[in-house]
């Protein structure tokens, strides 16, 4: 199992001396919402996931949009073109759920621990520095999570 | 990631991110977020197994229904011990075993290479019902001759005229080494996640291949090159090795 501890020293001084550049926002917002069981939930991944033919994502780094993924999706069908090469992505290919685990939330909604799984799904580019680059288009997609009546969102990075 | 739940929650959407990087989570501190000692790549913790990923899932569901934050919980558990590899019942595993050459060129060893890894790779797929290749448009001895031609004499050229040359490289890099990762996980014996990526970096001509556009890469001028010199090609830890490798191999080794 890979905590920082378990990676070598040059892993660990990478990811820790992002940590300084790494503040905590100003606000803290808590929104409180409906029981779990009658909640709408999202998947939004940072593995740089897209669906087969759309645009993949760019490995400049340009990465601030997102794509569009529907709920009817086949696994098939979804694509990884993230840029970073420093983790694992022989688990997704034998398993995409283990990164983007629509099946389960799907499973989770049949037995009504969810309320229901959303229409659709998103995935940014991670490793975008610094992290309020995101703040445009969280903020665009958070008006169409809305639409979709979306109440509580999973957020999955790699 | 921790700055989408932010910036989400701001708007009026309640979220909780899985963690795998505690210490830059604790950092941010959005408003809830699940630790979890997992491999980075696999946030549900280990692929095909359905009653640990819901239990990660239900885990980091129910900090939705906490009064107070901001939360950062840990999942108390390890990932169970998993080897890639195809389950051999029902498998017509093929005859060929990839003998991988020493001799001849570079281009000659990569093309012989993804020649032999053909079987596997269409093992693989029927295996999976699934393949992660296909963002290049190209078959994998496509993308071979198109990165054994950006290393050669000249500038390198992209295979598609609305895409950089970097951009192109990037993608059929990943696609590549997805091609061969699909295809060796079928391999009979098991095959770890770190031993996979072991194979892929010291024993192919790929790794090569790799190796040596990360170096082109690292003398380029041109910034969109960076990221193949940088976090889109070769692993950090893959570098390490292969860079004491060329050392111990001495002055004039490629």
């Amino acid at each position: 199992m890979v905590r920082l501890a378990d990676l070598t020293p040059e892993e660990q001084e990478t990811h820790l001396s992002k940590v300084p550049t790494l503040k905590p926002f100003p606000s803290r917002p808590w929104v409180r919402g409906k029981p779990l069981a009658q909640r709408r939930v999202a998947i939004v991944t940072t593995a740089g996931l897209c669906v087969r033919g759309d645009r993949p994502f760019d490995s400049g780094g340009a990465g601030m949009d997102y794509r569009v993924i529907p709920s009817d999706v086949q696994a098939a069908d979804v694509l990884m073109s993230h840029v970073s090469v420093n983790y694992d992505r022989s688990g997704f290919q034998s398993d995409w759920n283990v990164v983007f685990p629509l099946e389960r939330l799907k499973e989770l909604a049949r037995d009504k621990v969810v309320g229901a799984a959303a229409a659709f799904h998103y995935s940014f580019m991670g490793a975008i520095a610094p992290i309020t680059l995101y703040e445009g288009k969280a903020r665009e997609l958070a008006g169409l999570l809305k639409q979709d009546q979306v109440d509580a969102v999973l957020l999955t990075p790699v | 990631m921790s700055a989408l739940g932010h910036y989400f929650e701001e708007e009026g959407i309640p979220t909780v991110s899985i963690s795998l990087i505690r210490e830059h989570t604790a950092a941010i501190k959005p408003p809830r977020a699940l630790w979890v000692p997992f491999m980075l790549g696999r946030p549900l913790g280990v692929p095909n197994d359905a009653a640990f990923q819901r239990k990660v899932m239900a885990a980091a569901l129910e900090l939705l229904e906490r009064e107070v934050g901001p939360v950062l919980d840990d999942f108390p558990e390890d990932a169970p011990y998993e080897d890639l590899g195809a389950e051999p019942e029902g498998l017509a595993c093929p005859v060929t075993f990839p003998r991988l050459r020493s001799e001849g060129t570079l281009a000659e060893r990569l093309a012989d290479e993804i020649g032999q890894l053909q079987v596997w790779h269409d093992l693989a797929v029927r295996h999976r019902g699934r393949t992660t290749l296909g963002a290049t448009g190209l078959s994998p001895a496509g993308i071979g001759e198109f990165l054994i031609a950006s290393i050669g004499d000249g500038a390198p050229v992209s295979y598609r005229p609305d895409l950089g040359v970097a951009a192109a490289l990037k993608l059929a890099t990943d696609e590549l080494k997805a091609y061969y990762y699909e295809a060796k996980s079928v391999q009979p014996g098991r095959h770890s996640p770190s031993a996979i990526e072991n194979w892929f970096w010291m024993e192919t001509s790929a790794g090569q291949v790799f190796f040596d556009i990360y170096k082109m890469a690292c003398k380029s001028d041109d910034p969109s090159m960076k990221p193949l010199a940088t976090v889109a090609l070769v692993p950090r830890v893959a570098r390490t090795a292969l860079k004491a490798r060329d050392a111990a191999a001495g002055p004039g080794a490629a």
